[in-house]
């Protein structure tokens, strides 16, 4: 850990540090500030909100009374409200400020036209608000991840589009001859995103396809905005805070090229998975159970590349809330995505398919990782917007180990469940295999609901475990905003005190 | 050295790649598969779905119901689908032709509904399974519907659709109340009484099936 770090020195492998430089960076974070703020603060309301909505659903899982008589907040509703709540209003909020704060730094161009990103982000959260509005009053179109009435969505299609062409814009301003891979992550997605959406709103809402096939444009849509909005985006941040934070270069170059590509390549066709024993071609849920597989090679190089760029700094774990959070999501990307791949195997999806295994795993994915690496990014970008630090060190504390704790919980909960649930579901079937049983009666239905009780109980105390987290998450951004500049101390907010100051730089 | 446009180029193939594969060559390849004309009857399979049902297949829409209840089955010998009554073949692409949205589904919270029309044909179960699940299906984590159902009072003759005789005790009106279905309720009870894929298409006739073991004959392990 003798390595000094500074603002600069690992923004981009190529630049030697230097004051001119460093005043450079804060006239670029400078400008975005306004637009970032204004994403952020929408992002953690839709935090709060998604997360109520999330609370609500989980208990109406076990406890099917409660709230029971109100038809705004019958199951079906509110679950999609919180899918969409924390997808369309956390995360894609979050992602945006994430994303433009770092194509500015990476770009090394000052923010033009923030007035284009504040309309833009406007319009984004008024899309939300009026489709989520729309789902609760009886709008949705029942298509996962598309539920969004269609009054809704070309608002968010048109915020979405002055988003991607103030990216472009920004990067072709940009001073910065090198493309960092975060660069390539951020464009990427910044332009596969619509294309997808597009795609899957005319296919299946406006000039819906014959058949099934909107199921496979369904899944192609759903499973690859995570796979090419969400996760580049959060790689993006890895990659940048993970290097940055502990103030050396990311260990290979080359790996995270190789990373790149094999992801662009396999993600694409992973979706397909979703449809496996379903009524839908099968050699196209062969090719996709094929590219879920071959999905282990970005994630294993990503994984190798993160892990060396750690090696002889895990000791900052202690002190950086940054790099806790960072490390956490990176780790949980690692995870999921290997049990991702394995779960498109056929006699494994033959279980786990229609199981809450598949919600952890959705889980373990949106929140383990990518809203862990929005965390820890946020952490990290609010004190260079409002040049003040974090109040409290110990919200940052609980916020991390309520989170960690409360999905570590979630996810390993509800995988258990889900796998009892599918081998009850699948008797006597999967009992014939493994020779367990000679008869031919199923587990009747309700068994493999009341089995199932136990562990959606559990859920709910692991949801609420998060909620804490939320609140204190919540608290600290609100009090950090609304203090005044004068009272703060100028050192960063670490978890505790680093023998030497220089070797964090949160 | 500028890259940017190879990695623009890159960014641009990979997903026209999946895009073409998944989406176009499906499209083009069963997109638009016919329905099948069965000269004896004079019927084209699958059905056109009846109006009153169209109707509340958009409430089971709006209600979510598709986040519990999966519409697919899957064919024998893989999962338990069969055995379970929830068809007696497998779904096939043929049968969702005639909806112009596709409600397939991916979780089994609930039983698959595909057939549900076949298992379950009284309206009046599905009456009282949505007033309160538990009155039929005890320990089911379903969420009650009472809101699709109206408490008014008696007004001259009493409605025929009332279902207040057929509840238990506790679910009893006021004297001089009835409890009936709101067009919504009908609607969706229209929809689920609908609801069966039984015809067999010539897609459907030769699915290979996996042997069971003989029934009463001891298995080697």
């Amino acid at each position: 850990m003798a390595s000094v770090p500074t603002l600069v020195s690992s923004l981009n492998p190529a630049t030697t540090s230097d004051d001119v430089k460093r005043a450079e960076l804060s006239e670029i974070d400078a400008s975005t500030k306004w637009p970032a703020l204004f994403l952020l603060a929408s992002a953690v309301g839709w935090l709060l909100i998604g997360t109520l909505f999330a609370l609500i659903s989980s208990f109406k899982m076990h406890s099917p009374d409660f709230l029971g008589n109100y038809e705004w907040l019958t199951f079906g509703r509110v679950r999609t409200a919180h899918l969409n709540a924390v997808t369309y209003g956390w995360s894609v909020n979050a992602s945006f400020a994430v994303a433009f704060w770092l194509m500015a730094r990476l770009s090394r161009s000052v923010l033009r036209h923030a007035g284009l990103l504040i309309v833009a982000a406007v319009f984004w959260n008024i899309g939300v608000t009026v489709g989520i509005f729309g789902i609760l009053a009886g709008d949705s179109t029942s298509i996962e991840w598309l539920e969004m009435p269609v009054y809704a969505t070309p608002l968010l299609f048109l915020a979405y589009a002055l988003v991607g062409a103030w990216a472009v814009i920004t990067f072709r301003f940009g001073k910065s001859p090198h493309i960092y891979v975060s660069q390539w992550y951020i464009l990427a997605a910044l332009f596969w995103f619509p294309w997808l959406y597009s795609v899957a709103e005319i296919m299946i809402i406006f000039a819906p396809a014959g058949g099934t096939v909107q199921a496979l444009v369904n899944w192609w849509f759903a499973h690859n905005v995570l796979g090419l909005w969400f996760t580049p985006i959060g790689l993006a941040a890895i990659y940048y805070f993970l290097p940055k934070v502990l103030g050396k270069p990311i260990h290979s170059y080359y790996l995270s090229v190789i990373g790149f590509w094999s992801l662009a390549i396999f993600y694409n066709w992973a979706g397909v998975h979703h449809l496996i024993g379903g009524p839908v071609p099968v050699w196209v849920q062969s090719a996709g159970i094929a590219a879920s597989f071959m999905m282990i090679i970005p994630v294993i190089v990503t994984a190798i590349n993160h892990h060396m760029t750690m090696v002889g700094s895990f000791g900052a774990l202690k002190y950086s809330p940054t790099l806790r959070f960072i490390v956490f999501g990176a780790v949980s990307y690692t995870l999921t995505s290997l049990q991702g791949s394995s779960m498109a195997i056929r006699s494994w999806a033959e279980v786990t398919h229609f199981t809450h295994y598949t919600v952890a795993h959705a889980h373990w994915g949106m929140y383990a990782f990518f809203t862990m690496v929005m965390f820890g990014s946020i952490y990290y970008i609010m004190p260079r917007l409002l040049l003040k630090e974090w109040p409290s060190a110990k919200l940052i504390s609980v916020h991390f180990w309520a989170t960690a704790v409360g999905i570590t919980l979630y996810v390993a909960d509800l995988s258990i469940g889900g796998v009892i649930q599918g081998l009850l579901l699948n008797t006597p079937v999967l009992a014939h295999k493994f020779g367990l049983q000679q008869g031919t009666d199923p587990v009747p239905f309700l068994d493999t609901v009341k089995a199932t009780i136990p562990y959606l109980k559990w859920r709910s105390y692991a949801g609420i475990l998060i909620t804490i987290g939320h609140v204190a998450f919540a608290v600290n951004f609100v009090w950090m905003v609304a203090r005044s500049v004068q009272t703060t101390k100028t050192e960063p907010t670490l978890f505790r005190s680093p023998p030497e100051m220089e070797v964090t730089a949160q | 050295m500028n890259r940017a446009p190879l990695i623009f180029l890159g960014i641009f193939l990979t997903l026209a790649f999946s895009w073409t594969g998944i989406v176009l060559v499906n499209q083009i390849g069963y997109g638009s598969l016919k329905p099948v004309y069965n000269e004896d009857e004079g019927t084209a399979y699958p059905l056109q779905t009846p109006g009153l049902a169209a109707r509340g297949k958009l409430v089971y829409e709006d209600l979510g119901c598709i986040y519990c209840h999966s519409q697919q089955v899957r064919r024998p010998g893989y999962g338990s689908d069969i055995e379970r009554g929830w068809g007696e073949r497998q779904s096939v692409a043929r049968d969702y032709i005639r909806e112009r949205r596709v409600l397939l589904g991916t979780m089994r919270t609930g039983p698959d509904l595909r057939n549900i029309a076949a298992r379950q044909t009284d309206p009046t179960w599905h009456y009282l399974h949505f007033y309160d699940p538990q009155i039929t299906s005890p320990g089911s984590n379903m969420p009650p519907f009472k809101f699709l159902f109206e408490t008014r009072k008696v007004v001259g003759q009493p409605s025929p659709k009332a279902i207040q005789s057929k509840l238990p005790e506790k679910y009893q009106p006021k004297p001089g109340y009835e409890i009936v279905p709101t067009e919504r309720g009908e609607n969706l009870v229209a929809y689920l009484v609908s609801l069966k894929d039984t015809y067999a298409y010539p897609e459907t006739k030769n699915v290979y099936v996996e042997p069971k073991p003989e029934a009463g004959k001891e298995e080697k392990k």
